[in-house]
């Protein structure tokens, strides 16, 4: 069969694409923010030193980075109706489900970041008189984020890549608003190949942004 | 919240929801156990043969990118942003609903075997980064050794730098063979019926969701916990003997 791209225009991106891109991009940003802060919160926890925050932190991110998102995903989506008692709409639940996976992947990061702080740093902030907290807060998290800025980023591009899973629960993201466009117009290879182009020219823009904020960081350090 | 375990939906038959004597069904009927073990398979045999298409591709073009040249390295380059810029659920599509649309003679290819391609060359793009880094990782000298001793660019990478670099990235393979098994729940987009696709089904029909979703949760567990004991004792096999942390 021959291409045909000619049911492409403004009025299908608007009312198909957009409210799927929209979905996409803000599932990715608060997960993002969302599973860093969590993710930080994580990382201090696994590197307190006390065993009863070490161990529940640490299932925590074990267990979420050996199940498959896609089970995550369904997990949460027939859990918190059980919970709290009522339905919940696919949407909010994968922005729920998304925060607290990545968390697990972001905690990890900052882990590393954080012990890639030399020792030293620490104990000078200790000798001047500073609490733990500002310590932290001060010396050691914002190097630990500068340091890890990259990865953070690259975690990100995964995080947004990773969005299209929630096609599991019907919630809709760029590649549903993709796949009804395609039902309406009967052109679903035309409308799956655009899926693709579109996914790759943001993820591999975002991946040369990032390579170029690697380079920077490394001539700071 | 749901107040009591219900183990026994795994005994019932799949069609009439009666309750087998022993759990496995007989003839033609199946259990859901019997359905869960096959979908277990499933999963098994997707990641297994997309491991094998991964390992394959990835260090072909992981060793592509190390060539001393240019058209070859942009190959390898191109082949891995390509199949790392994509999302692995819109590229198993990819393979299933729009190159068998444009490439007649792949509508003979059974879907299980796209959606190994598929999970194959998205992991390939990973492995590849890998594979690079690991011949990267090594002292140029070791390149220029091999060829001074008069090995052909061939011979260097066979009797040289790839028995090097294979043994450093045995690491972060076993990681990537973990994921893998992770990644083959996609399979379920295009039907084929593995855990996730099972866990789905189940689901619906049993209304025991809880119970299927440990059972399915469970068994990817000890599947990549299986993988990570078995690349272990090949790291530790293929150990030479005073060098990366051999004891």
């Amino acid at each position: 069969m021959t291409l045909d791209f000619s049911f492409l225009d403004w009025h299908l991106v608007s009312s198909f694409i957009l409210k799927g891109l929209g979905f996409s991009f803000q599932l990715t940003l608060i997960a993002m923010l969302g599973g860093i802060a969590l993710g930080t919160l994580l990382a201090l926890l696994r590197l307190s030193g006390k065993p009863w925050l070490v161990l529940p932190a640490a299932a925590y991110v074990n267990t979420l980075r050996s199940i498959p998102l896609v089970m995550v995903i369904l997990w949460f989506f027939l859990l918190i109706p059980l919970l709290i008692g009522r339905p919940m709409g696919a949407e909010l639940s994968a922005i729920i489900t998304f925060t607290v996976f990545e968390a697990a992947y972001y905690s990890e990061i900052m882990r590393a970041g954080i012990q890639s702080v030399p020792k030293g740093q620490v104990h000078a902030g200790y000798a001047v008189g500073m609490t733990y907290g500002q310590t932290m807060q001060l010396i050691v998290l914002p190097q630990a984020f500068r340091n890890m800025l990259p990865v953070l980023m690259t975690q990100t591009i995964i995080l947004f890549q990773d969005t299209s899973l929630v096609y599991a629960i019907g919630a809709y993201d760029l590649l549903k608003g993709f796949e009804v466009a395609g039902k309406n117009f009967n052109r679903p290879v035309e409308t799956y190949l655009l899926a693709s182009i579109v996914y790759f020219v943001i993820c591999f823009s975002l991946s040369m942004l990032v390579r170029r904020l690697q380079k920077k960081i490394a001539i700071i350090r | 919240m749901v107040s009591t375990w219900e183990w026994q939906v795994f005994c019932k038959n799949t069609i009439d929801g009666e309750v087998m004597p022993r759990c496995f069904g007989n003839g033609g009927e199946i259990t859901y156990l019997d359905w869960l073990f096959s979908a277990w398979g499933w999963t098994l045999s997707v990641a297994l043969l997309a491991m094998v298409v991964a390992i394959v591709t990835g260090s072909l073009m992981g060793i592509l990118r190390t060539l001393p040249h240019k058209g070859l390295v942009f190959i390898g380059d191109a082949w891995t942003e390509l199949f790392r810029n994509i999302p692995l659920l819109v590229q198993v599509f990819l393979w299933y609903h729009v190159l068998p649309s444009l490439f007649l003679s792949l509508r003979a290819i059974p879907s299980f075997i796209l959606v190994v391609v598929a999970l194959g060359f998205f992991t390939s793009a990973r492995i590849s980064e890998q594979v690079r880094a690991g011949i990267q990782s090594l002292p140029t000298g070791q390149r220029y050794a091999g060829l001074a001793v008069g090995f052909t660019l061939a011979q260097t990478y066979r009797y040289v730098l790839l028995p090097m670099a294979f043994r450093i990235i045995i690491p972060p393979l076993t990681s990537e063979s973990m994921n893998i098994i992770k990644n083959s729940s996609v399979a379920f987009a295009v039907s084929i019926a593995e855990l996730t696709m099972f866990a789905m089904q189940a689901q619906e029909e049993t209304s025991r969701g809880i119970e299927v979703y440990l059972a399915v949760t469970g068994l990817y567990f000890l599947s990549a916990f299986a993988i990570n004991r078995i690349a272990m004792v090949i790291e530790h096999r293929v150990q030479v003997p005073g060098l990366l942390g051999a004891k």
